[in-house]
């Protein structure tokens, strides 16, 4: 019974939109991590720590009354500050791509210490209103938490992929990210570019963070598990993009979700990361 | 009249020196016993390692009260291992090396515990336990379980279960067993699978998924779309819980299910977990608290687990165990009236211990006793022992969904 089962058609259509809805926010956390990574030239691993940390606060915020979508009017600033302070002291010690990753890294081993402490390692689910309204659409379920990760990642996405397209903040981002000298000769304030976007980044985390708060059940911990299958999304649809980290996500997504479906939930994992490193194979200037 | 004035003096002189002789016996004197351990006071296991904290502290102040052991007072010295087995390889040669403690007490769970019976084992020192959930790997032969599983659980403990669900409403004929890869949990459940394949049940399906899985809807899909009479699930933790969560979002109720080692708190208050099965030694009812200590212990620790603020202040399986494993080392101390760890060892394996999980033997493979498990059921918002009959209370009977 382990190995290779036939589903039928209801459970592999039940499985590809669960993957689908999983697939967006991976999208949704590597959404910002891709921005950073691509643009500024950071990788950013306290990305999983500030979305955790402001799933967290959401919790908290839930159990005072607070609605978990409302709680984005205090939690977003909140984030962006945060972020635009973190890259301040990036840029005042001229850190390096890859300092940063150690940087970042033991930031979200304090993050999540602190997280502990104020919330124990105990395992936190939030109880909101969402939770309780699944639809059923063409004899599949449809959990509302999932429809909100799946419509903010797509409109964020759009919506940042037409800022970088359209806007002289995303031109200049882009020309920044491609040649700083040029485009500091055509009278870029790189500075400001720069903090405005790792603040946006941070603030995209802590998006992804109160969709997580929605959907999942949060510990410390877990700030971890989701680094890999997060990192192999943003990979595998190329840096400083705002619509491949969707898109990677949800073929992700969905490729874990089938292979969960038609052999073992321990496969999945196997699944994402033999599509990351095929792609790195056969496509190796994508992520360059 | 003088004559009774005089007899109500000598009573009551009588009666002072009764209890100042009684304050001294009671009054342990001289240097402590030490007793080292570590516990997992920080990291991801530290929820549950609080519980074996009270407990020990409990259990230390109890005895010191009744007047230490050996007439000296118990100090006890429990560093944190941070959850990590390795560091807890290191303090435990700390404490024998170092602190030169004269007594070990088994850390909080099966990884740090292998690791302090290795140190125990190089120091030929006792090692009581309080949670180890692999008695194949307790090769150790002064380590004694305070967690009565028996020396073969993964065979007795599903053979329990299903005997529970075939004198129950609705005996299954099919099964889904799922379950988490996490080595005290997969083999119980490779042992499920063979136990319901014995008992002529049909296994409509298997998944394994790796510890920490964060995506449980493709897994109740699958469950869901097997269509088990009933769903044995290998879980830890959470597991259960996000399990049911999954299964609600696709509004699917499993007829009858089973959860191996779950969060107990957790589970019981979430409404989808209702008639969920799964294993325990020891709750809060009858028989369970005729057992030696058992009600004043129930009693202390519903008191400090809600001044801890403990999500759960009730006594169950981790709380029972590490309460055991204290018994069991002071039974050991007092029968051979030293602290001499041969003697304390030779004399466990030999003789019975009284214990609020009843009367514990060491004697089996690993020194593992009887299999105590017993089959505790959701009911109306509690954990309630419905298997077997001689275990249950007010008439409790297994349920189905």
């Amino acid at each position: 019974m382990s190995g290779f089962t036939m589903p039928s058609a209801t459970l592999l259509a039940q499985s590809i939109l669960s993957g689908v809805f999983v697939g967006a926010l991976y999208g949704l956390l590597g959404l910002g991590l891709s921005l950073s990574w691509g643009l500024l030239r950071l990788i950013n691993l306290a990305h999983f720590a500030f979305a955790f940390l402001a799933a967290y606060l959401c919790y908290q915020m839930a159990q005072v009354g607070v609605d978990p979508l409302l709680a984005l009017l205090i939690i977003v600033p909140m984030f962006f500050a945060i972020g635009a302070g973190l890259h301040w002291g990036m840029m005042k010690f001229q850190i390096t791509p890859f300092n940063s990753l150690l940087i970042t890294f033991g930031l979200t081993g304090i993050v999540e210490a602190l997280i502990q402490t104020i919330w124990t390692a105990d395992y936190r689910k939030l109880e909101s209103s969402y939770g309780e309204h699944n639809f059923k659409l063409a004899g599949l379920y449809v959990p509302l938490p999932e429809l909100i990760t799946l419509g903010l990642a797509a409109s964020l996405s759009f919506a940042v992929w037409a800022v970088l397209r359209y806007t002289d903040l995303g031109k200049a981002l882009r020309a920044s990210a491609e040649d700083a000298a040029v485009a500091a000769a055509f009278g870029i304030n790189q500075r400001r570019n720069a903090l405005l976007l790792a603040g946006a980044c941070s603030a995209l985390a802590s998006i992804a963070g109160v969709c997580l708060a929605l959907g999942f059940t949060l510990a410390p911990s877990q700030i971890y598990a989701w680094i890999g299958v997060v990192f192999a999304a943003v990979m595998l649809g190329g840096l400083g993009r705002a619509l491949a980290p969707l898109i990677a996500g949800v073929v992700i997504g969905v490729s874990e979700a089938v292979a969960m479906a038609v052999t073992a939930p321990s496969w999945a994992p196997l699944v994402s990361f033999t599509l990351l490193i095929a792609i790195l194979l056969f496509r190796p200037g994508r992520a360059a | 009249m003088n004559k009774t004035i005089v007899s109500r003096r000598f009573t009551l002189l009588a009666t002072l020196v009764g209890f100042c002789g009684l304050a001294i016996a009671q009054t342990p004197s001289g240097a402590p016993i030490r007793i080292g351990s570590t516990l997992a006071l920080t990291g991801p296991l530290s929820a549950t390692a609080q519980v074996h904290k009270i407990v020990g502290e409990i259990y230390v102040e109890q005895a010191n009260k009744r007047g230490g052991w050996l007439g000296r007072p118990l100090e006890w010295i429990v560093k944190d291992d941070q959850s990590k087995p390795d560091l807890a390889r290191t303090l435990y040669e700390q404490l024998v090396t170092v602190d030169k403690v004269d007594l070990l007490m088994g850390p909080y769970a099966t990884g740090a515990i292998l690791s302090a019976m290795g140190v125990a084992q190089r120091y030929d020192k006792v090692l009581v336990h309080h949670t180890f959930g692999i008695p194949s790997l307790a090769k150790y032969e002064r380590a004694f379980p305070a967690w009565s599983l028996g020396s073969d659980p993964a065979n007795t403990v599903p053979n329990t279960l299903f005997d529970a669900l075939a004198a129950g409403p609705k005996p299954p004929k099919t099964v889904a067993v799922v379950t988490s890869k996490f080595p005290s949990i997969q083999f119980m459940s490779a042992g499920a699978r063979e136990v319901l394949k014995k008992r002529g049940l049909t296994e409509v399906l298997f998944l394994e998924w790796d510890f920490g899985n964060r995506d449980f809807g493709p897994i109740a899909n699958r469950i869901k779309d097997a269509k088990p009479d009933f769903v044995f699930v290998g879980a830890i933790g959470l597991d259960g819980n996000l399990l049911l969560d999954a299964m609600k979002k696709i509004d699917y109720v499993p007829p009858q299910h089973f959860y191996l080692y779950p969060s107990p708190a957790p589970l019981v208050t979430l409404p989808e977990a209702k008639n969920a099965l799964s294993v325990t030694i020891f709750e809060e009812q009858q028989p369970f608290l005729n057992n030696v200590g058992a009600a004043e212990f129930v009693k202390l620790f519903r008191e400090r687990a809600t001044a801890a603020k403990l999500a759960d202040p009730s006594v169950e399986v981790q709380a029972a165990a590490s309460y055991t494993a204290w018994q069991i080392l002071e039974a050991g101390v007092k029968a051979t009236n030293g602290l001499d760890d041969k003697a304390i060892a030779a004399w466990l394996k030999a003789n019975r211990v009284d214990t609020i999980q009843g009367r514990l033997r060491f004697d089996g493979t690993g020194n593992y006793g009887d299999d105590l498990m017993r089959i505790k059921q959701v009911q109306n918002g509690k954990w309630t022992v419905v298997y077997p009959k001689e275990f249950t209370a007010g008439g409790a009977t297994l349920q189905a969904n």
